[in-house]
């Protein structure tokens, strides 16, 4: 951040004047193209997301009001240095967040070492079921999203891991195929990173994390079903790896294994790529009226006879409480330095931060523990006098479930809007893969916040997607 | 395959197939309304297009005169009609929206944009216009819908069960039609093959794309005798029974494999009464009790499917 003006960094342009290296030939090709014809682009990509289904129900709408997520023309570009230090901090922290999730089911030695509070073993999202349960290869996240937020030149932060299910790949690789439709011509000036082998990098993991001595793994993946609104993304990977998108009733338990119901009778399955969160997995473990889930798959999971993925219990290393003690476990798992940074986080279970963030509310921005989708949030900077004061008396009253980090200004990429091209607030979430190697293809899902000044991406809260580039040498 | 994604799949094919027919019947009905006294009332015009579709119950609970605006808005748009065409067209898509991982992508992408352009059509009076252009879109999408999967499918069991639930459907469609309009037209049994209504007979023929097939093989005047040949026997009219059958028989085997089940036991009977049956001996029992007789057994043949795979039990 440009402290003395406050302004955001600026992917195309830091300054007015002023256009970043990677983006000269994309600025010379958009200053020959005229608005109308961007627009049309626009649309036309519109049509086609609608006729190939990438929409999402919104839930207590009739089918026939399938929403799309906005989805923004001019893409987001990242060199090839920028890139490899992404991608190598990431790939470092998947790997330390998969060791410390082995660590707090077994040994807890990152207790003894007094790194991270015993008070971890008391959070919701800490699975006592999963103690002393060996998983495949130790990979407990196979699919981790890991959203990184920048705010200058060679500054970016790790803003938040996600561990359980995270989304959002699909539009990675359907806003390539789109851009690549759309922009031909752009193609050919930059040389763009290919990322169309997402599915078959999670294939190979996913076959490779199977029970012990299964040598043809059969591979699912459970959805929760049509009216999830992440549907199309569960069809979309089943379709892209070849196998079968089951729902839990396709599912049952017999003998220590797990069968799906198929037209020749029942077949067994080694492998679930399962898109349903905990809670609902099994109704006879945990929330007893889930239709979702399959009556005693937590048993056969706890005895190796089927493998899950992301295991079971993932969500105690994404916590927002945890998340301060990632950089930690970075140097106590792996003895290197964290190559990218935390956002400086306050946690108001302490007096003094949680002293120091009542006094500067204004300025900072309040999260939820357990908060997710942009839910359950204070932006400091964009909130009213009384919604603040509203939120000091939500966090005076349990202030353990608050953090408070400062407001970052997020860096501006130029977006197409009503009024023209503008900089919008963007993040990125790269996906990093883990099955016997910590991997992850070169892109990410780039999402914007559409209204301007908004520092909310979320597509819950009206934020679109953009295509990343990573530029090969 | 997943039982849950072949049922998908059969009901998938069954509603688009169950569409067009719709469509095929009111089309024929609207052009017959404009031949000067073809039928004594609008209601006598437009009933049979209830019967066929077999909710004439269901219609007088809602609608107090069969007019030709209460009628084709209840076949084609009524979402409290659960066979009409709106709501079949819509039970397909969502079908194929459940399954859309076991379709080709150009079979999904066909079936949603036909649920998109099928919009274009709401709250428009289709009874005072536009009705047949209504019709040859229903008609034209479902050929597209058999040409793509056909043309882009892997042959493998999603694609036979797509096929299974076109020619149950549309066999049980055939029997329907045959069956009302030859009742209609012929209320007394000893007029069979006497005098006939020349537009009647060839509306029936227009209606399952057998009018230029009926020239071409009979070379000669319009008997419904005929007609009900080409609809049940012939097994080069690929809207009749025994060419549905010609279908869905082999579809079974290779479904069951080595299994022996009733499905392959009802459809290899059905099969050779269409295949060896002859028509003087069809009419001597009846057409009627033959056609009645058939679609109780096809709609069998439909359960025992249900049954034993797409309800397939953990056993």
């Amino acid at each position: 951040m440009d402290m003395a003006t406050n302004l955001p960094f600026d992917e195309m342009r830091p300054q007015p004047d002023a256009v970043r290296k990677i983006y000269r030939a994309y600025a010379d090709w958009l200053a020959g193209v005229p608005l109308a014809q961007l627009e049309l682009k626009r649309q036309e990509a519109e049509v086609l997301f609608r006729r190939v289904g990438i929409t999402f129900n919104v839930y207590g709408e009739s089918s026939g009001k399938e929403r799309l997520i906005p989805f923004d023309v001019i893409p987001r570009l990242l060199g090839a240095d920028e890139w490899r230090t992404l991608s190598a901090g990431a790939i470092q922290r998947v790997k330390a967040l998969n060791m410390f999730l082995h660590d707090i089911y077994h040994k807890q030695e990152i207790i003894k070492a007094g790194i991270v509070p015993p008070a971890i073993l008391a959070n919701a999202q800490y699975r006592p079921e999963m103690y002393g349960v060996d998983v495949p290869g130790g990979v407990y996240a196979h699919i981790a999203g890991i959203d990184l937020v920048r705010t200058g030149e060679n500054q970016f932060y790790v803003l938040e891991d996600n561990l359980r299910t995270p989304s959002g790949v699909s539009y990675m690789l359907e806003n390539r195929k789109m851009m690549m439709r759309l922009f031909p011509e752009l193609f050919r000036r930059y040389s763009v990173a290919p990322v169309e082998h997402y599915p078959q990098v999670l294939m190979n993991n996913l076959r490779a994390v199977a029970p012990p001595g299964v040598q043809e793994p059969v591979v699912v993946l459970l959805t929760p079903g049509a009216y999830n609104s992440a549907y199309f993304e569960h069809a979309f990977l089943a379709q892209q790896m070849g196998v079968d998108l089951v729902e839990g009733q396709d599912l049952f338990v017999r003998n220590n294994a797990v069968y799906m119901r198929t037209t020749e009778g029942p077949k067994r399955v080694d492998v679930i790529y399962r898109r349903i969160d905990d809670d609902y997995l099994d109704p006879l473990a945990f929330k007893p009226d889930s239709m979702l889930g399959v009556p005693g798959l937590l048993t056969v999971y706890r005895n190796g006879g089927v493998t899950l993925a992301n295991a079971v219990g993932t969500g105690v290393a994404d916590d927002k409480a945890t998340y301060i003690h990632v950089p930690e476990m970075i140097r106590f798992y792996l003895g290197e330095e964290p190559i990218l940074a935390n956002v400086p986080t306050y946690e108001l279970s302490k007096a003094d931060d949680l002293k120091y963030t009542l006094e500067h509310l204004p300025e900072l921005v309040v999260k939820e523990v357990q908060g997710s989708g942009g839910y359950g949030m204070l932006v400091g900077p964009a909130a009213s006098k009384k919604e603040i004061e509203e939120f000091r008396l939500r966090i005076l009253s349990s202030p353990t479930n608050y953090i408070a980090q400062p407001t970052l200004a997020l860096s501006t990429c130029p977006t197409l809007v009503e009024s023209g091209i503008a900089p919008r607030h963007v993040d990125l979430r790269p996906f990093v893969l883990s099955g016997k190697t910590v991997s992850l293809v070169p892109g990410a899902l780039c999402r914007v916040a559409l209204k301007e000044g908004s520092l909310v991406v979320n597509s819950s809260q009206g934020g679109g997607t953009k295509d990343t580039w990573v530029l090969q040498q | 395959m997943l039982s849950r994604t072949a049922d998908h799949l059969y009901w998938m094919a069954r509603y688009i197939e169950r569409a067009e027919n719709m469509a095929r019947v009111l089309d024929v009905t609207s052009n017959m309304s404009l031949v000067p006294n073809a039928a004594e009332s609008e209601s006598a015009l437009w009933a049979p297009a209830l019967e066929i579709a077999g909710n004439v119950e269901a219609f007088e609970a809602r609608h107090d005169a069969y007019t030709a605006a209460n009628v084709v808005h209840y076949l084609a748009m009524d979402e409290h009609n659960p066979s009409s065409i709106y709501n079949a067209l819509r039970s397909a898509r969502e079908n194929a929206r459940a399954v859309r991982v076991a379709l080709s992508a150009e079979t999904w992408e066909n079936i949603n944009a036909l649920w998109l352009e099928f919009q274009q059509f709401f709250g428009s009076n289709l009874a005072e216009s536009g009705l047949s252009v209504f019709c040859d879109w229903v008609k034209s999408r479902s050929h597209l819908f058999r040409g793509v999967s056909f043309g882009t499918m892997l042959r493998d069991d999603a694609f036979r069960f797509v096929r299974l639930g076109t020619f149950i459907e549309r066999a049980d469609n055939t029997a329907r039609l045959l069956d009302v309009k030859y009742h209609l037209l012929l209320p007394d049994e000893e007029e069979i093959g006497g005098a006939v209504d020349y537009y009647e007979w060839s509306a029936v023929l227009r209606s399952v794309s057998a009018f230029q097939a009926y020239q071409k093989v009979f070379s000669d005047t319009i008997e419904p005798w005929r007609v009900a040949e080409l609809l049940v026997l012939r097994d080069d009219m690929p809207r009749s029974l025994h060419a549905c059958f010609d279908e869905i028989t082999p579809i079974l085997e290779q479904l069951s494999g080595r299994r022996n089940n009733e499905c392959r036991r009802i459809a290899g009977e059905l099969h050779a009464r269409l295949h060896y049956g002859r028509m003087d001996e069809i009419f001597q029992e009846g057409l009627h009790e033959f056609l009645e007789d058939f679609v109780v057994s096809n709609n069998n043949l439909g359960n025992e499917i249900q049954r034993s795979f797409l309800n397939a039990a953990a056993a």
